[in-house]
C-alpha cells in the first residue's frame, strides 16, 4: 500500500478539478435543501411526533441511487476507456492500490457532500433560536448511518464500473444495484410469499438486509453491531469483486 | 575478443492465446544493454501482445520472460520498477498539467521527492517541453502529447524501455525530433519500438525483429535481413560497347555474375543493364574497372539496395507461404493415398 497515498490525493485531485464533480454536489445540495425546506413546512404547520432529522434522513436512498453512481461510473470504466489503466498498471501499483484510491476519492467526496448538509441544521438552529430542533440523537445517529452505508453503496458503484468501460452503462448499473439492494430488500419484507414454504428460511437473510429497517435503528440513536458488520462486509466484498473484475479484463484483454 | 553486452530482456518461446486465438507463437529473442531493437510487423502480428507481456502488463500462456535477469512471471512488480512502457495511442488523462502529470508518475515510479523536481526539468528539456509544462494534456497536439509519452517513459531512467509505435500520427519534423531523442537513449538504456515507418526502424534500430503472425519470421540488422531475405547482389549498368563481349568479361570478375536484363540501346548507343550474383560483398569497384579495360563505356554503376520495406515485405510474404504450403510430411501422406 506503498502508492495508496499518492494514488488517493491524485483521484482526489482529479474529483475537485472536473466540472461533473460540481454538477453533482450542486445537484445534491439544491435537492436536500429542497427536501429539507418542505420538512420546515410541514414542522410549521402540524405539530410532529418525530424530529425534523428523523424525517430528513428517510429519503436517504434517492441521492444514494442517483448520487453515488454519478460519482462513481467514471473511476474505473475511464480508466479501462482511454487505455489509462495500462499505463497504471505497467508502474508498481497494484490493482487493489488502483481499486481501494478509487474507492476513498468516492467516499471521501460523498461523505463531504453529506457532510455539509449539516449546515441545513445549523442555519434552522440559528435562525430558529429553538434547541429542540436540533435533537442530537436521531442526527448523529442519522449522519453515522450515511457514513456506514456509504461505504457499502460506493463499493457496489466502484464494483459496477469495474464491469464495463462505458461510463453511462456503469451508471445505469450501479443505480440499478444500489436501488435493487436499498429498495429491493423493503419490497421483499411486505411480500406476504416469503412467509410460505422454503421460503421462509429466505425471510431472515431479507431482513438482515433491510436497508431502511437499519436506517430508522440508527436515526433512533441504536447502533446495532450486526448492522455495522453488514455493510463493512459487504464493502469488502464489493471492493474484493471490483479488484477482480479489473483483472479478469486484463487477463482476458 | 571484447565481452558479449549483457542481456537486459530475454524472452524465450513466449506463447500467448487467448479466446481460442494464438496471438503470439513460440516467440524467442534477446536484446543487449543499450541495443534499440525495433519491431516490425503488419497489423494483428502480436507486436502490442508481445510489449504488453514484457511489461507484465499480460501474463503469457507459457514461455518465459526476463528483464535485467528477473522473471517477469513471478516478480512483476520488480520488473515494473525496471521498465518504462509508452502503449499503443499513448493514453494520457486530458484532465492534467504537463508537470503535473510528471510529478504524479514519477512518485509511482517511486522516484525520489528531491529528485523528481530535477528529473522533470531534465526530461521537459530533452523532450522540449519546457515550453508547455504548465498546459493541460487535453489541449496539446498530438506531437507533444507524443513526447509527453516519452518523458513519462524514460522518467524514472529504467534500463528498459518499451515504445509501441511511438511516431504514430506525427508530423516528418516530429518524427526527426522523437528519432534523435529515442537514438540518444542508446548504450545508456534498452529500448524496443514498433513502428511501420520501416526507414525510421533502420536510421533508429540496431536491430530488426519481423513479426508476422504471432513468429518471429526475420531478426538481424537490417544489413543482415536484406542478406538473409534477398541472398543476392543486383548491380544496375549504363553501358555502351559489345554487349556480345560483356558475358567474359563479368566471368573475369567473378564467375557467377549473370546478365539478368538487357534493354535497347538508345540512340546514343547506351543501354540499361542488370547483372546479379549471389557474392553479398561489394564488387561494384572491379567490376567497373574490368569493363573499362574491356573497352566498354559506363555511364553509371549502381548497386541496388534493397529498402526494409522490401526485407519487410519479402521477410512477412515468405512466413505467409510458409503456413499456406501443406508440411512436406503431409503432402507426402496425402501423396501416397
Amino acid at each position: 500500500m506503498k502508492h495508496f497515498p499518492t494514488l488517493l490525493s491524485h483521484e482526489i485531485r482529479m474529483l475537485l478539478v472536473s466540472p461533473a464533480t460540481y454538477v453533482a454536489a450542486t445537484l445534491f445540495l439544491a435537492f436536500m435543501g429542497l427536501i429539507f425546506t418542505k420538512i420546515l413546512e410541514l414542522f410549521s404547520g402540524t405539530p410532529q411526533e418525530l424530529s425534523p432529522a428523523h424525517v430528513y434522513f428517510q429519503l436517504f436512498w434517492l441521492p444514494a441511487c442517483v448520487m453515488v453512481p454519478l460519482l462513481t461510473m467514471k473511476c474505473l470504466a475511464e480508466e479501462r476507456r482511454l487505455g489509462t489503466i495500462e499505463t497504471l498498471l505497467t508502474t508498481p501499483v497494484t490493482t487493489t492500490e488502483v481499486v481501494l484510491a478509487k474507492f476513498s476519492a468516492a467516499y471521501f467526496l460523498y461523505a463531504t457532500l453529506w457532510g455539509s448538509t449539516l449546515g441545513f441544521f445549523w442555519i434552522l438552529k440559528k435562525f430558529s433560536g429553538d434547541a429542540r430542533f436540533l435533537d442530537a440523537g436521531p442526527l448523529i445517529g442519522g449522519y453515522l448511518f450515511i457514513a456506514v452505508s456509504g461505504l457499502m453503496f460506493v463499493a457496489v458503484g466502484v464494483f459496477a464500473s469495474s464491469l464495463t468501460r462505458n461510463q453511462s452503462v456503469a451508471g445505469i448499473l450501479g443505480c440499478v444495484m444500489l436501488a435493487t439492494l436499498i429498495l429491493g430488500g423493503n419490497a421483499l419484507s411486505d411480500s406476504p410469499w416469503l412467509d410460505h414454504g422454503l421460503l421462509r428460511s429466505a425471510k431472515g437473510a431479507v431482513e438482515y438486509a433491510h436497508v431502511f429497517s437499519h436506517r430508522d435503528d440508527f436515526t433512533r440513536g441504536v447502533i446495532d453491531l450486526r448492522h455495522v458488520l453488514f455493510y463493512v462486509s459487504g464493502t469488502v466484498l464489493a471492493l474484493i469483486f471490483s479488484i477482480l473484475g479489473v483483472e479478469t479484463k486484463l487477463l482476458h484483454a | 575478443m571484447s565481452e558479449p553486452a549483457p542481456t537486459a530482456i530475454a524472452v524465450s518461446r513466449l506463447v500467448k492465446s487467448y479466446g481460442g486465438v494464438t496471438a503470439v507463437s513460440d516467440i524467442s529473442f534477446t536484446v543487449a544493454r543499450g541495443e534499440i531493437v525495433g519491431f516490425l510487423g503488419p497489423n494483428g502480428a502480436g507486436k502490442s501482445t508481445t510489449m504488453r507481456i514484457l511489461t507484465g502488463y499480460l501474463p503469457a500462456t507459457s514461455g518465459t520472460v526476463h528483464i535485467c535477469g528477473l522473471p517477469v512471471a513471478t516478480q512483476p512488480d520488480e520488473i515494473k520498477r525496471r521498465i518504462g512502457y509508452m502503449p499503443e495511442n499513448n493514453p494520457l488523462p486530458e484532465d492534467m498539467r504537463v508537470s503535473e502529470y510528471l510529478y504524479f508518475r514519477g512518485r509511482l515510479k517511486e522516484v525520489p521527492r528531491r529528485k523528481l523536481g530535477p528529473r522533470i526539468d531534465e526530461v521537459l528539456e530533452v523532450c522540449d517541453l519546457k515550453r508547455v509544462r504548465h498546459k493541460i494534456i487535453g489541449q496539446l497536439s498530438k506531437g507533444f502529447r507524443q513526447r509527453v509519452g516519452i518523458a513519462e517513459a524514460i522518467l524514472a531512467e529504467p534500463p528498459v524501455i518499451i515504445m509501441d509505435e511511438p511516431t504514430i500520427g506525427l508530423d516528418p519534423h516530429q518524427i526527426l525530433i522523437v528519432r534523435d531523442l529515442i537514438a540518444s537513449l542508446r548504450g545508456r538504456m534498452s529500448v524496443i519500438i514498433s513502428s511501420h515507418i520501416l526507414p525510421e526502424i533502420e536510421v533508429t534500430c540496431d536491430r530488426v525483429l519481423i513479426i508476422n503472425q504471432g513468429r518471429v519470421v526475420a531478426q538481424g540488422t537490417p544489413a543482415d535481413l536484406r542478406r538473409e531475405i534477398f541472398g543476392h547482389a543486383t548491380y544496375h549498368l549504363e553501358l555502351a560497347g559489345d554487349v556480345a563481349a560483356l558475358p567474359a568479361t563479368l566471368a573475369r570478375v567473378e564467375p557467377s555474375l549473370q546478365t539478368t536484363a538487357s534493354g535497347e540501346p538508345g540512340p546514343d548507343g547506351f543501354r540499361r543493364i542488370t547483372v546479379t550474383t549471389p557474392r553479398p560483398d561489394e564488387l561494384g569497384e572491379p567490376l567497373l574497372a574490368a569493363l573499362v579495360t574491356d573497352r566498354f563505356r559506363v555511364r553509371s554503376l549502381a548497386r541496388e539496395q534493397p529498402t526494409l520495406e522490401d526485407v519487410f515485405l519479402a521477410a512477412t510474404r515468405r512466413s505467409w507461404d510458409a503456413v499456406a504450403a501443406p508440411a512436406p510430411a503431409a503432402r507426402q501422406e496425402t501423396s501416397l493415398k
